[in-house]
């Protein structure tokens, strides 16, 4: 029959049609049971993007945000430490890795010389990210061998002029870092610890 | 299917003892053909030795030897290993090599690309333009000894940057501040410029036609593009119409041109890596791949289990998104705005969780490394996974079907239109679903298995009918048999490490050359690297899908309606930028 594959076709677009209704009034009930609402709500938006959702797929951005996952990648930051009297203890040396493995040299680093001798020493004097060139590839983060850069969650970065971060901009504390990715930080941490533990252990067997 | 696979080599050079010699440099193969021979020797190799299918042609600039070479790759659609044959020229101009245009038609796009960017002529072609730079561009962007407006060192890492890195913009380099360079002796006050376009619209076929009264009708060009909805991006074509039926037609690209490959031979091998998602930018997994395939080859290096599990899944995944969405812009084209593409990028949407979770991006993943990829699955990532490929997945794309497959509008608008027949799109190079939808059931990943992929059960899925609908098929019998590959591939995933070694920043390639090739979703994708064991590559060829199964359009479209154009060029799922890289 002639008009059969449209029938077909349209019976698709009928299902998905109701198929929102549907979903909207079971969790409409829900709500009147004590649940919470679809719209607004965590657990709306993780149902709409779970794998067995149906009915209404959009989230409604900027009032809804989607989760950021632990390794999404957006623009680099510099790490640092609180030392006990408030000094911000920066991890980066200078060593220059992360600017030498960045694809489109979006990185500039002035390295910090000693006032005395006049030798380098592995700390940073100024430290510039251009991140209207930075392609968020993450290179400069998953190379670094001190943790001291790392890629940030925050991604709405619209400006009305260039974006040439400088130190002040791209210092985070350690906290910051730990909060938006806490496995990857556990696990650096714990690393970390085990190195320095060895070290010292190295260091008491010498003497 | 092409499960004949023969290992055989040729050996050109007993058969041509005067004109061919086998290529002896350290870590290359194939065979160093004269020039004056060439047409001769390449006549053998298609019609004797039957390789059919010329895979890429490219040139290499070999300064410090003084010597440009013109490489070319052919296969057997049959399967097995390919053939590569060079033709060496002193590297002074003119430089020229005859055309094997009337023995592979596929070379046509890639010849002129050669001229464009390498400036070597190819006396035969009947259409030698530029093709990526525009008319008029001033030097040939891919020697050795052409330097960009922003040009500040040979190689990266630049110097600039550490440890005294003041930082500057990119156009302060430029005397003009911006992107552009005139040559020397150049004033722009007095400089009248010439018709660009004149050469392009010469090359159209001209004729008039008669009808039985005697009335002459006039023919008129169209240009579509390159702003125009249906060119998905900046692609244009040039099409000359006789009333509402194309008669001739040209493609015109390049406006998206950003030099991928100059700029990927200034960085390191690794530096690459993220450009390559930059090419396909729905397929970026796929990139990866092909890439590192290349330059696994080259360094001889050997991927983990687990990852070759997790390549596979994420490849097979990303084929799934891809030929989703172009189903959903297909029928866009057509004029079934919006529905079926919304309906296709909700599923699309739950692929690219899994990427972002594993990768870190959603469209530029970067995720595959030398020898393995990143980091390892989460677990949560394959759990979405699995639940995603047993339930969710299957149900949708029969949804597709019942949504589409029947529908008499779509049918009255694919059936019969854009006919390829297996012999020309052979001849023209096509690749990847194009190619088997026209009956010949070429697919990479059986041809010449890459990867693990001689592990898996699958169907190389083919149609005859060599029109727009078998094209609609193949892809959706291909999601299918994604589906069977992933199934396959979740169910048998090994525990184990993820890279062979600990990871590197700047990697040691040993000198050599190698062709890393692989079935992207839209056709063959090619890396072809050239190592002269320094720290970033001498030659970096991306053999583009998108871009050699242009080759075909005028074929397909001459004899349709201006309105099949649209869909003619909407099948061929062509990604600007990996067409004008």
């Amino acid at each position: 029959m002639y008009g059969k594959g449209i029938l077909k076709s349209l019976s698709v677009t009928w299902k998905r049609f109701w198929m929102t209704y549907i979903e909207d009034l079971s969790w409409f009930f829900r709500r009147m049971a004590g649940g919470v609402n679809r719209y607004y709500t965590d657990e709306g938006i993780a149902r709409r993007s779970s794998a067995d959702t149906r009915g209404i797929f959009t989230i409604q951005y900027p009032e809804e945000k989607l989760p950021v996952h632990e390794e999404s990648r957006y623009l680099p930051f510099l790490v640092y430490d609180e030392t006990e009297d408030g000094e911000k203890d920066v991890r980066c040396t200078s060593c220059g890795i992360c600017a030498k493995v960045c694809p489109p040299q979006c990185i500039w680093i002035v390295g910090k010389n000693d006032p005395d001798s006049g030798k380098s020493i592995p700390q940073i004097a100024e430290f510039y990210i251009d991140a209207d060139i930075c392609m968020n590839c993450g290179f400069c983060s998953e190379y670094c061998p001190f943790d001291a850069i790392k890629m940030d969650h925050e991604y709405e970065l619209a400006a009305y002029k260039r974006n040439i971060y400088n130190m002040d901009m791209l210092l985070k504390p350690a906290e910051y870092y730990a909060s938006i990715r806490p496995e990857n930080a556990a696990r650096e941490d714990e690393a970390r610890r085990v190195k320095e533990e060895a070290k010292a252990a190295k260091k008491a067997n010498a003497a | 299917m092409a499960t004949t696979v023969s290992t055989k080599s040729v050996d050109l050079s007993t058969i041509f003892p005067d004109a061919v010699i086998a290529d002896e440099r350290k870590g290359y193969t194939g065979w160093l053909v004269e020039k004056d021979n060439l047409i001769e020797i390449a006549t053998y190799v298609r019609e004797e030795l039957d390789y059919d299918l010329l895979s890429s042609v490219t040139g290499v600039d070999y300064l410090p030897e003084e010597k440009m070479e013109v490489v070319y790759q052919v296969y057997k659609t049959t399967g097995g290993p390919g053939l590569f044959f060079k033709v060496q020229i002193p590297r002074e101009d003119p430089m020229e090599i005859p055309s094997v245009i009337n023995i592979w038609p596929g070379a046509d796009l890639q010849e002129r690309e050669i001229w464009d960017l390498y400036g070597i002529k190819f006396p035969g072609h009947p259409d030698l333009r530029r093709i990526l730079t525009w008319e008029g561009f001033e030097g040939h962007p891919m020697r050795k000894d052409w330097q960009e407006p922003f040009y500040e060192e040979e190689t990266k890492p630049f110097k600039s940057r550490w440890p005294k890195g003041e930082h500057i913009h990119a156009e302060e380099i430029n005397p003009y501040h911006d992107n552009l360079k005139f040559p020397p002796k150049f004033n722009p006050e007095n400089w009248t410029p010439t018709d660009p376009e004149e050469a392009l619209y010469t090359s159209l076929k001209k004729f008039t036609t008669k009808n039985e009264d005697g009335l002459e009708a006039e023919q008129i060009i169209v240009n579509m593009g390159p702003q125009h909805p249906s060119t998905h991006g900046v692609f244009r074509a040039v099409v000359v119409l006789d009333g509402e039926k194309v008669v001739s037609l040209k493609p015109v690209m390049g406006y998206l041109h950003r030099n991928h490959e100059k700029i990927g031979e200034r960085n390191t091998y690794l530096h690459n890596m993220p450009y390559t998602d930059r090419l396909d930018y729905f397929n970026s997994m796929a990139n990866n791949w092909a890439y590192a395939l290349a330059v696994e080859k080259l360094m001889g290096i050997e991927v983990t289990e687990r990852s070759e599990y997790i390549r596979v899944i994420m490849s097979e995944l990303t084929r799934i998104q891809n030929h989703l969405v172009w189903v959903g812009i297909f029928l866009n084209d057509l004029g079934a705005v919006v529905t079926p593409l919304l309906y296709a990028f909700e599923e699309r949407e739950l692929i690219l969780d899994i990427f972002e979770e594993v990768s870190g991006a959603r469209m530029m993943c970067n995720y595959y490394r030398f020898g393995g990829v990143v980091r390892d699955m989460p677990v949560r990532a394959f759990e979405k996974l699995k639940q995603l490929v047993y339930d969710r997945l299957p149900g949708k794309i029969e949804e597709f079907e019942r949504l589409l497959s029947e529908n008499e509008i779509l049918l009255s608008r694919v059936k019969g239109i854009g006919y390829l027949s297996a012999k020309d799109a052979i001849a023209t190079s096509m690749t990847g679903p194009m190619l088997r939808a026209s009956g010949v059931p070429y697919d990479i990943r059986r041809a010449e298995p890459y990867g693990i992929y001689d592990r898996f059960d699958f169907d190389v899925v083919t149609r005859p009918e060599c029109d727009l609908y078998a094209r609609y098929h193949v892809r959706i019998e291909e999601m299918h048999q994604s589906l069977r590959i992933l199934e396959q591939a979740v169910s048998t995933i090994p525990e184990g490490p993820i890279l062979p070694k600990k990871p590197v920043y700047q990697v040691r390639v040993p000198a050599g050359e190698a062709y890393g090739r692989i079935e992207s979703p839209k056709g063959e994708l090619g890396f072809y690297v050239i190592s002269n064991g320094k720290p970033n590559p001498w030659r970096y060829h991306v053999r583009a899908p998108s871009f050699i199964n242009i080759t075909a359009l005028e074929k397909m479209c001459v004899g349709e309606k201006i309105a099949d154009f649209v869909a003619i060029l909407g099948a061929i799922d062509i990604v600007l930028g990996e067409l004008d890289r």
